[in-house]
């Protein structure tokens, strides 16, 4: 478990928030610019000692106010990805890797396995100034997680990099999450890094936690702001049930029954993750016929939020335990008398599905 | 250009006592820049003033007060003398110390500009890392401020090169003992007939200023390509 609680006040910003996660995974704290992420994760590693609240890791208490607790930043086995990666310009690719890893007590990070992970061979005697943006990055990641840290704190490592960048970078970040035992408290402002990194998400507003809990359920309330974003979506990570090649078709199972989907390169069994965006899904109340749509989901409303700015109405549909969002006119809802509890179907098409 | 043994004495004392000069004051400067780059504490500023006033006193007066505290009857010189038996004023050593004294001042500044311009983002970084404050000392900040420290090394070597007033002060005019070049080229400016010597020596005194100033050059060059990659 991470268990956080910390007060701080800068002047004209006051943070007050408190939220506990399993520490295991990826934990995204999302919000806006100014909202606390960065002075968290500070916290967090100790270069800021909050005015109040405690810091407990894995039941070890790195910070403690009111105890007078506080762990030195060296001795809290922490690893922190800046988003300037912070390289040691002195030090090749190698002798950055090796100083956390010299200092650190023999733990289960490999420099070799690191190096294969993280692409990092051939820039291993290089220097970081001549690396790019995203190499350097890496370096980062990887020099991090060999100073063999109980926990990985990730500050918008993404943020300074541009598009394509990004984009080279965020699969290293993906097969780290599935082949690094190390849980990970990552700090973004960027949607499409929580969709594909987070497990589970604390929402940040103006200093405060508004919500804390899985990646799915984040998504799909309509009252939190994730929803209220123009690329609001269910994020579900489903179990492959089968492929059906001759159709093109992979079958994903969702509850009771199948998405379809484009055919995958995943096996059967392995878990993937998609995106389902909330103005893709057609609600119904009866089965339509002569369609070309694959996917005709039954679930149940559960909520129906105002999105007063788009003259829209936000639908949670809960399907199982999991649960779609759509984004509908509020004109539909009158029509359909959609309603908490009302059984309805989630029309969606195959190729609205996106798999991230 | 024949220079005479006497000549050549001059010269090679002249980079002995600025060699010993920079050997021991050096060490002694990045400690007290890395104290004034550090934390701020009580008396900073005035430590600040201490170094900073052989700049900004006659070097005369350096000498003189080098001589009270450093004679045979001030308090440090005769304690030296009495417990291990060195003399410092009137010798090499404590030509050495004039100059070390001197040049203090430029090299705390050189080394502190370059103390002052390490990230502290590194050292934070560091730290995530398990470094503790001598580690972070030896293995981020000394090795990012070498730059720094390789020109308070020179500047302080140049310096002492040239240095009279407190020299001459504190430990005479002996030739082959503490005569450098600027004592030996105004020795010579004293006695008739002694222009030739005083040219040539002025020559060999330019041209070690030119070369030390080309070799900070290029050392800072390569210097700063480690640091910086």
């Amino acid at each position: 478990m991470i268990s956080v609680a910390l007060r701080h006040a800068y002047p004209g910003f006051a943070l007050d928030a408190a939220f506990a996660v399993p520490a295991a995974g990826t934990t995204v704290l999302f919000g806006p610019s100014g909202c606390g992420k960065t002075t968290i994760i500070a916290a967090i590693a100790g270069l800021l000692r909050p005015d109040g609240g405690r810091v407990v890791v894995d039941g070890v208490t790195l910070c403690d106010v009111a105890a007078g607790i506080s762990v030195a930043v060296e001795r809290r086995r922490l690893g922190v990805v800046f988003q300037e990666s912070r390289l040691f310009p002195h030090l090749s690719v190698r002798g950055n890797l090796r100083f956390g890893l010299r200092r650190a007590a023999s733990g289960p990070v490999r420099i070799a396995d690191i190096v294969d992970l993280l692409g990092l061979a051939a820039l291993l005697d290089r220097r970081p100034h001549s690396l790019s943006g995203g190499e350097r990055q890496r370096v980062a990641i990887g020099r991090a997680l060999l100073s063999q840290p109980r926990l990985l704190l990730m500050d918008e490592p993404l943020a300074s990099l541009d598009a394509a960048m990004k984009a080279e970078i965020l699969p290293f970040l993906a097969r780290l999450r599935a082949a690094m035992a190390i849980p990970i408290v990552y700090v973004t402002h960027a949607m499409d890094e929580v969709a594909r990194l987070a497990d589970h998400v604390v929402l940040l507003e103006r200093g405060r936690v508004r919500f804390a809990g899985t990646l799915e359920e984040a998504a799909a309330r309509g009252d939190l702001p994730i929803a209220q974003r123009d690329d609001a979506a269910a994020i579900l990570t489903l179990e492959v049930a089968g492929h059906d090649e001759k159709r093109r078709l992979s079958c994903l199972k969702f509850g009771e029954t199948v998405l379809q989907v484009p055919l995958l390169v995943a096996k059967t069994g392995e878990s993937v993750r998609i995106r389902v965006p909330a103005r893709e899904v057609i609600l119904a109340t009866s089965y339509p016929i002569g369609i070309s749509l694959h996917n005709i989901v039954p679930g149940t409303v559960r909520a129906v939020t105002e999105d007063a700015a788009r003259h829209a109405a936000l639908v949670e549909i809960a399907v199982g335990p999991k649960c779609l969002i759509a984004r509908v006119t509020p004109d539909a809802v009158s029509r359909l008398g959609l309603r908490p509890g009302i059984p309805v179907l989630a029309l969606i098409k195959a190729m609205a599905i996106e798999v991230l | 250009m024949g220079l005479s043994p006497e000549e050549w004495q001059a010269v090679r004392l002249t980079l002995g006592v600025a060699a010993r000069a920079v050997g021991f004051g050096l060490p002694v400067a990045v400690l007290v820049a890395l104290l004034l780059s550090g934390a701020r504490f009580a008396g900073r500023p005035l430590v600040d003033a201490l170094v900073h006033l052989p700049l900004v006193v006659p070097p005369v007066v350096t000498g003189w007060l080098l001589l009270l505290v450093f004679g045979v009857h001030g308090p440090v010189g005769a304690w030296l003398w009495a417990v291990f038996g060195v003399r410092l004023a009137f010798t090499t050593a404590g030509a050495s110390l004039a100059c070390a004294v001197m040049s203090f001042p430029l090299m705390v500044r050189a080394v502190r500009q370059s103390l002052d311009a390490v990230d502290r983002g590194l050292l934070d970084a560091a730290r995530t890392l398990g470094a503790g404050r001598i580690d972070r000392l030896v293995s981020v900040t000394l090795p990012l401020a070498a730059p720094g420290i390789v020109v308070g090394a020179l500047v302080g070597f140049a310096a002492s090169l040239g240095e009279f007033g407190a020299v001459i002060t504190f430990a005479a005019s002996i030739p082959g003992e503490t005569q450098t070049l600027p004592l030996a080229i105004y020795a010579a400016l004293q006695s008739p007939g002694g222009e030739a010597v005083a040219a040539r020596l002025s020559l060999v005194s330019v041209g070690l200023a030119v070369a030390g100033l080309l070799a900070a050059d290029v050392a800072d060059r390569r210097m700063r390509r480690r640091v910086s990659g």
